[in-house]
């Protein structure tokens, strides 16, 4: 079977999830964002190239940062951009999803920017589209449940790229709420394909999926043990709004223990980088001193994430 | 067909384009040969502004067709737009094409005084309303559609130009 995200030619036709997207083509999305991100500085920060398509941001859960921007990369590559707040539409009259995108179809839609609280809705439009024979409509994640958020993964690739230049050589720790982080898993799919030899992760037993190994990564249990000479520490928001139960005692508990302090981040390698994808918890995964520190790199990430998407916009908006 | 010297254009571009340029003349390279020229001509023109390079991937009209050039590079102005005095360097003058998205890039940077257009061999096949201020050579007879002229560069930076047949 073909991979549902690549076309009859092997080129981007949805991006879905980074899991299984061949190195050749991450890569690529990579190398088209490099000149993207030039075009903040200029005068008019304009181009052409999806000029009289229609984006439409589908987002039944709430983000600020990612919803944003999707629509600056889109504004910027002439699109028009249509922002859908879910919470007050059709849908809670009862509307199904796909007929909700039938309709915005019916209004010419060109592609879909979805966020959505289940796993693989975006896939489910993805083959909706293709059953009904509409190849010319694109589908991008922009986070499902607690499956991927390609372009989040995407955009910490460009980053980890700008400051390091090169995969093969670096030791990479996550840390935080694995098992509820979509990004997590993007995160760990991108930096495996793309060659880097040991990814750790590194949580409490109850926030990391039971088969973390299978997916290529080496678990740490102590933050002493997993931030011993990184390259990389990317952090991971506690998802305090996914949390069910009791899997940790407090949030102060989790500082003092998991919280990213600058004695601890003394234990990575002294270039090493700090990320998040933010929404930052101060005080809770990330100590303020770390998270305005000189070596954070959380704020470039946000303009990275601009060029990332404008890049993997006007590849799928090419054909 | 013999195809002409690089070299030989190359210093007869400069010369003709000598008497036209003060110091504060800008160029701008389209890439990727025009950016190899635009090298050239900087330093034997003798030109104080920085160089500056485009690549008109983002900018071109058959992108619906034939979709994102695979390797995009960076654009780079160095120099003020607004007021410049201008000159677009490119190796081949073909359907007029590459010029007209290089000239739509170079608005959104800014208003410029004067554009001109410096080319080393013009092939002829316009298909839009432009024409070079300064051209090294004019082929007496346009090439067929199916041939590609281009400029190489091999390791020492010396300039030669190929025909390839598609």
């Amino acid at each position: 079977m073909r991979n549902p995200q690549l076309n009859q030619h092997g080129e981007l036709q949805h991006l879905l999830t980074l899991d299984g997207l061949p190195r050749s083509i991450i890569t690529q999305i990579l190398d088209t964002a490099a000149p993207f991100t030039e075009v903040a500085e200029r005068e008019v920060k304009k181009l052409p190239l999806l000029r009289g398509k229609s984006v439409f941001n589908l987002f039944f859960e709430n983000s600020t940062r990612t919803r944003t921007t999707f629509e600056i990369a889109a504004k910027r590559l002439s699109a028009d951009v249509i922002n859908l707040n879910v919470s007050t539409s059709s849908t809670k009259k009862g509307e199904t999803l796909l007929d909700t995108v039938d309709n915005l179809c019916a209004m010419q839609a060109d592609m879909f920017v979805v966020r959505h609280e289940s796993s693989g809705a975006p896939h489910l439009i993805a083959q909706h589209l293709q059953n009904t024979g509409r190849d010319h409509i694109h589908v991008v994640n922009a986070g499902d449940g607690r499956h991927a958020h390609p372009t989040q993964g995407l955009l910490d690739m460009y980053t980890i790229r700008h400051y390091k230049k090169e995969f093969h050589n670096l030791t990479v720790a996550i840390v935080g709420d694995v098992l509820h982080s979509r990004v997590a898993r993007s995160q760990i799919a991108a930096l495996t394909t793309l060659g880097v030899p040991e990814v750790r992760v590194i949580a409490p037993k109850t926030l990391v999926p039971t088969d973390v190994e299978k997916m290529g990564v080496r678990y740490c249990p102590t933050m002493h043990e997993g931030l011993k000479d990184v390259d990389v520490v990317m952090m991971l928001r506690l998802q305090n709004e996914r949390m069910n139960g009791a899997l940790l005692p407090s949030p102060q508990e989790f500082f003092k223990v998991w919280g990213l302090t600058a004695d601890k981040l003394a234990l990575a390698k002294p270039d090493a980088i700090v990320m998040h994808p933010g929404p930052m918890n101060r005080g809770v995964e990330i100590d303020s001193a770390v998270a305005d520190g000189n070596q954070a790199v959380i704020l470039p990430q946000v303009t990275f994430g601009i060029a990332v998407r404008m890049a993997v916009m006007s590849m799928l908006g090419s054909h | 067909m013999q195809l002409p010297d690089a070299e030989q254009l190359i210093a007869r571009l400069a010369a003709d384009m000598r008497p036209h340029v003060t110091p504060n003349t800008a160029l701008v390279g389209i890439h990727t040969g025009g950016v190899w020229l635009a090298h050239r001509l900087h330093a034997l023109l003798g030109l104080s502004q920085p160089l500056g390079s485009v690549d008109v991937s983002f900018y071109r009209d058959d992108y619906g067709a034939k979709g994102l050039h695979p390797t995009p590079q960076k654009s780079e102005i160095p120099f003020d737009v607004e007021g410049a005095h201008i000159v677009i360097v490119d190796d081949v003058l073909y359907t007029g094409r590459t010029t007209r998205a290089a000239l739509n890039e170079l608005f959104d940077y800014g208003r410029p005084a004067r554009v001109d257009l410096a080319v080393l061999i013009d092939r002829g096949g316009r298909e839009l309303p432009i024409a070079a201020r300064f051209c090294a050579l004019t082929l007496p007879e346009a090439l067929p559609a199916g041939q590609n002229l281009q400029l190489e560069r091999d390791d020492s930076g010396a300039l030669t130009l190929r025909l390839i047949h598609a």
